[in-house]
């Protein structure tokens, strides 16, 4: 018989237990298979009551975020190899309300992500006729690193201060708020700020730097928010000093 | 908690795990940081001290005396070592940080690290040599 290797998967049916428990399974070890692969193999062929989250298999879609062996991941981007001889360990992402075995509430992370509005605000849209917003290559280059942001949540499962304080609007929400405030097109900063500069805002952070560390498309959600305050705090000297000026 | 947990549909029981006060001694990563934290009492201390010496100072020649007999006491300086210590500590993960924070751009590339951090470590350097040359240089 090919290889194997021990998943312990987290459960959580609030039917049967009232705290989760691991569940161990026995899955092959295919050189390619990644921790998705084992779980789909799970629902299919051993447990077909264990719920996740998937969709894309090729970290675009951000679905399949979960803890596994007490990191963050993506599990359709980390193979069983990488944990070779196990066992590996896989839970729901963490600070996160279980729904059922390794699904997540998102709910409150959905309404502080709107909460920043991450889209372009313009004051006045002008016509179709005058054509595109057009933008160069160097104004792209200043928000982009920003926009690979995929809401997996790993840098939400990963910061000490989400998990110690529930208001605080989270790493991805002002990466996501920096993308469109360094877009050329875009009008709402001031709008973004208000929210942003605010205790549960950027101030929250403590610069742990884990958001980045762990973050599977290099966002550096970390650098936005420091940036961010540095941002904050050159514009409130700048009212400070010249308050005729424009805010 | 009683083990009554029926299933209803359109009641979820979500499960909240509660962060344990000692979350920050599961890792090294989570300790150190815990540790930088701390540091900043290090040095609001040394402010403090500061202070405390310049205000000995203002009260006249005995109770500048007494100041320095009593930084000369072993426990004054054991303690003095440990704050140090964290002050360095302090400064140099500030100083790492600090290209994190204020990225610069040049013709449109993001300049290295080490190029926003050294400037950094530099002046530090400088700045430290001058104000040790004056403090011992009078003697």
């Amino acid at each position: 018989m090919a290889k194997t290797i021990t998943l312990e998967v987290a459960r959580y049916r609030p039917e049967q237990e009232g705290e989760p428990a691991f569940e161990n399974f026995d899955v092959p070890l295919n050189k390619d298979w990644v921790v998705l692969d084992a779980l789909n193999y799970i629902k299919d062929k051993l447990d077909g009551s264990l719920s996740y989250r998937w969709s894309c298999r090729m970290g675009v879609c951000g679905s399949c975020g979960m803890m596994v062996n007490g990191e963050p991941k993506l599990t359709c981007a980390t193979f069983l190899t990488a944990y070779d001889p196990g066992p590996i360990r896989v839970e729901p992402l963490r600070y996160f309300p279980i729904v059922r075995d390794l699904v997540v509430e998102i709910t409150d992370f959905m309404s502080k992500l709107k909460a920043v509005k991450p889209w372009i605000v313009r004051d006045e849209e002008k016509p179709i006729s005058e054509g595109e917003y057009l933008q160069t290559p160097r104004q792209l280059d200043n928000f982009k690193q920003f926009s690979m942001c995929i809401n997996c949540l790993c840098c939400y499962a990963a910061c000490p201060v989400v998990g110690l304080d529930q208001h605080f609007i989270g790493p991805a929400a002002i990466a996501l708020a920096q993308r469109y405030n360094e877009d050329s097109r875009d009008q709402g900063k001031e709008e973004r700020m208000d929210v942003l500069s605010q205790h549960d805002g950027i101030w929250g952070c403590t610069f742990n730097g884990e958001c980045t560390r762990v973050c599977p498309k290099n966002v550096d959600p970390a650098g936005a928010i420091q940036q961010y305050k540095i941002k904050a705090v050159t514009d409130w000297y700048k009212s400070l000093l010249m308050p005729w000026g424009k805010k | 908690m009683k083990q009554s947990h029926a299933y209803t549909l359109y009641h979820p029981k979500w499960y909240r795990r509660r962060v344990s006060t000692w979350w920050w001694t599961q890792q090294w990563r989570s300790f150190k940081f815990i540790l930088r934290e701390l540091s900043s009492l290090a040095v609001i201390y040394f402010v403090a001290l500061l202070l405390w010496l310049l205000w000995s100072l203002g009260q006249g020649e005995a109770s500048y005396r007494n100041f320095l007999a009593w930084m000369e006491s072993p426990l004054m300086i054991a303690f003095n070592v440990i704050a140090f210590l964290f002050v360095l500590y302090h400064s140099i993960t500030w100083f790492n940080l600090a290209p994190k924070a204020m990225p610069v751009r040049v013709g449109g590339k993001r300049l290295p690290d080490w190029m926003i951090a050294a400037p950094n470590y530099a002046a530090w350097v400088v700045i430290s040599v001058v104000i040790a040359w004056f403090i011992l240089g009078g003697n």
